[in-house]
């Protein structure tokens, strides 16, 4: 199992002590990071104080940007490719209300759900949930059934068609398996935002915001409590980590 | 050895015999040829993409499963209501369903992304998936089965018999369930959220199983140069025709019980009316080819001469043809119809968010596919040169010993 899959909940006290001395820190240059009050030190596990997630604010989201998929994609080494099977882990997707004619763009990606269908219905555990919420499949025993891709409202995975090349070490990736938006974990676990979020921000539209909804202080927390949002299929009561404001 | 071999054949013709392994070798070979050019180059050589999934090879394993449930009824009937036509035929039911089980999880493993780590789904499971509790059953449907195999060819165990028949009977009702709810659990997609997938499945693994059956036991009389008893003959078609007939009726309460949603019309208007490819399947080879046709052919009156073949031959045959029509439907038909992920939206995107997906099997599929039929013909052939499966009855005077049964 990959570093990443371990979880640890116990040693909550150290960590806290990590996470407030992450808050008050800017890391990198000019890169201020929001909502990551609650992160952790990469040698730490996944802890169930935290749940990631994400609020995107349609009205914000550039129609025919897509800054995100572009970042998702040098992230995690994607192609960028678009053809029926290729992988793509972020999408925008371009909506029309059909009774009011009102159109809408908005990211699309795995929703970190927390009663994930893809983790019921994975026959062997590789669909996985950590503690933090993060959705993953681990590379290693994701025996590539796709019955997730079956169960998955959202469309959010891929399956890998052909065998890689050129691939960022941090993102384990593999033909002949599943894989989905992971929030970046590895950025998220070195207490940075997901690659999507930063290009979203840099591009100065700031349409999405990441971060820990069960820190109250977070700053997804607080906009979260202040607005209304929804869950895209929340007839399914999925409990989505992304939520999605104004439509 | 030849001899041997022919122990229970009326005629050895060998030739013949070599000619038909030939062929289904031949066919499992394709297979195993598709397989290790998927293994090395990808899913990239498949029809298969990120909208469908699921394929030929899984409309064509979930029938071979489905079937092998069924096959077995015959020998249920047998040992579980007591019926003696149907016990002399038990061990070649028993027979049928492990081959079509085994063709059916050869195709399924051998699609897999990753075959190479079936240790992993065999040691590692998912209680609460589906899919592991479906790996639980197949398992233990070929050792019950098998175990129910030996005590029927061994005399010194017929004490067995009874109490592994029932065992091996709601078995395998628990695994077509469970083969049903596969989908019957993917509760996002319209195609399948409904509570009556599973038991449609039961019934539609009865009328596919004896189907099966009923060809194959043809064949054999054909190629020993027997003639099936009239009586035994009869008795066979009928259940054929209620099992049809059953499989209609839950076809046409499940289609109205989704009209009863709105939410579910947009997908009948689907399947029912403007579907293009998958509204002709199911039109034209589930209802009719798979449905009515065999009930008219079943229930015509005919010249004997032409009874014996619609009956024990091109009937079934059109119900195993109706069934794949059926997978292809249920399977590939649900995945092509869009997601609802914004009801009442017009959605767009770069991953075929909001359109019918398309999907045109490639070679690679077929030959995988049809893998698992040879699996199943090429074990059915070996088994019944090998073993004592020609049903052995005489329904006659068990008729007017018994009076009826
Ligand atoms: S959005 Fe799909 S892939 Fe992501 S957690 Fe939910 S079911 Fe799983
Ligand atoms: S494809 Fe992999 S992650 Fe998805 S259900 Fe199958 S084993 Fe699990």
């Amino acid at each position: 199992m990959s570093e990443s899959m371990n979880s640890k909940p116990e040693g909550r006290r150290e960590f806290l002590k990590t996470s407030a001395v992450v808050a008050g820190v800017t890391l990198g240059p000019g890169v201020l990071f929001y909502g990551v009050a609650q992160s952790r030190a990469p040698e730490e596990g996944a802890s169930s104080a935290n749940r990631w997630g994400m609020l995107i604010d349609t009205t914000k989201c550039g129609d025919g940007c897509d800054d995100c998929v572009t970042a998702c994609n040098t992230e995690n080494g994607l192609s960028g490719h678009t053809g029926p099977q290729d992988s793509q882990w972020i999408r925008k997707v371009d909506i029309k209300d059909l009774r009011t004619g009102y159109v809408q763009s908005l990211p699309m990606m795995c929703q970190h759900c927390e009663n994930a269908p893809c983790v019921d219905v994975c026959p062997t555990g590789a669909s996985m949930k950590r503690e933090d919420g993060i959705v993953l499949v681990d590379r290693h025993s994701c025996i590539g059934c796709r019955y997730c891709m079956m169960a998955c409202p959202y469309k959010a995975r891929s399956f890998v068609h052909e065998p890689l090349t050129d691939q960022n070490p941090e993102v384990p990736r593999g033909k002949g398996c599943v894989e989905s938006c992971t929030f970046c974990v590895q950025r998220v676990d070195r207490g940075e935002q997901p690659a999507c979020v930063e290009a979203c921000e840099a591009k100065g539209h700031k349409a999405m915001i990441f971060g820990d909804l069960r820190d109250p202080e977070s700053e997804v927390s607080k906009v979260l409590k202040s607005t209304d949002s929804v869950e895209v299929r929340a007839d399914l009561a999925l409990n989505t980590g992304v939520r999605y404001q104004g439509i | 050895m030849a001899q041997q071999l022919c122990m229970n054949q009326s005629q050895c013709r060998t030739g013949q015999y070599i000619a038909l392994l030939a062929l289904g070798g031949l066919v499992v070979l394709g297979a195993m040829y598709a397989f290790f050019t998927l293994e090395h180059h990808g899913h990239v050589l498949t029809g298969m993409n990120n909208q469908i999934v699921w394929g030929l090879p899984h409309v064509f394993a979930v029938f071979l499963i489905v079937a092998a449930s069924g096959a077995l009824n015959v020998a249920s009937i047998g040992s579980v209501f007591g019926k003696q036509v149907y016990k002399s035929r038990a061990p070649l039911s028993g027979m049928l369903a492990l081959a079509l089980l085994a063709g059916g999880l050869a195709v399924l493993v051998l699609d897999l992304g990753r075959p190479d780590r079936l240790i992993v789904a065999m040691t590692h499971y998912n209680f609460k998936s589906i899919f592991a509790w479906n790996m639980i059953f197949y398992n233990g449907f070929f050792v019950i089965v098998g175990l129910y195999l030996v005590t029927l060819m061994d005399r010194r165990l017929k004490g067995w018999t009874k109490p592994l028949g029932y065992t091996a009977f709601f078995w395998r009702l628990s695994l077509t369930t469970a083969t049903g709810s596969i989908f019957g659990f993917l509760v996002a997609r319209a195609g399948y959220n409904s509570a009556l997938m599973a038991p449609m499945f039961v019934i539609m693994s009865f009328a596919y199983g004896l189907a099966v059956f009923m060809v194959v036991q043809s064949g054999m009389y054909r190629w020993n140069g027997i003639t099936l008893d009239d009586g035994v003959r009869r008795r066979m078609k009928n259940l054929l025709a209620v099992f049809v007939g059953a499989s209609l009726y839950f076809t046409v309460v499940f289609h109205l019980t989704n009209l009863y949603f709105a939410k579910q019309w947009e997908f009948e208007r689907f399947i029912l009316l403007d579907g293009g490819i998958y509204t002709t399947v199911f039109w034209v080879g589930q209802i009719f080819l798979g449905g009515i046709l065999p009930l008219i052919l079943l229930f015509l009156p005919r010249s004997k001469d032409a009874q014996k073949m619609c009956f024990c031959f091109l009937a079934p045959l059109l119900v195993i043809l109706g069934g794949f029509a059926q997978m292809y439907v249920t399977i590939v038909g649900g995945q092509a119809f869009p997601l609802p992920l914004f009801p009442g939206h017009e959605v767009q995107s770069s991953f075929y968010d909001g359109v019918v997906n398309s999907y045109q099997p490639s070679v690679y599929e077929w030959l995988l596919a049809m893998g698992g039929v040879g699996v199943t013909f090429l074990l059915t052939v070996i088994a019944v040169r090998v073993f004592k499966f020609m049903p052995q009855d005489d329904f006659k005077t068990l008729q007017s010993r018994r009076g009826t049964d």
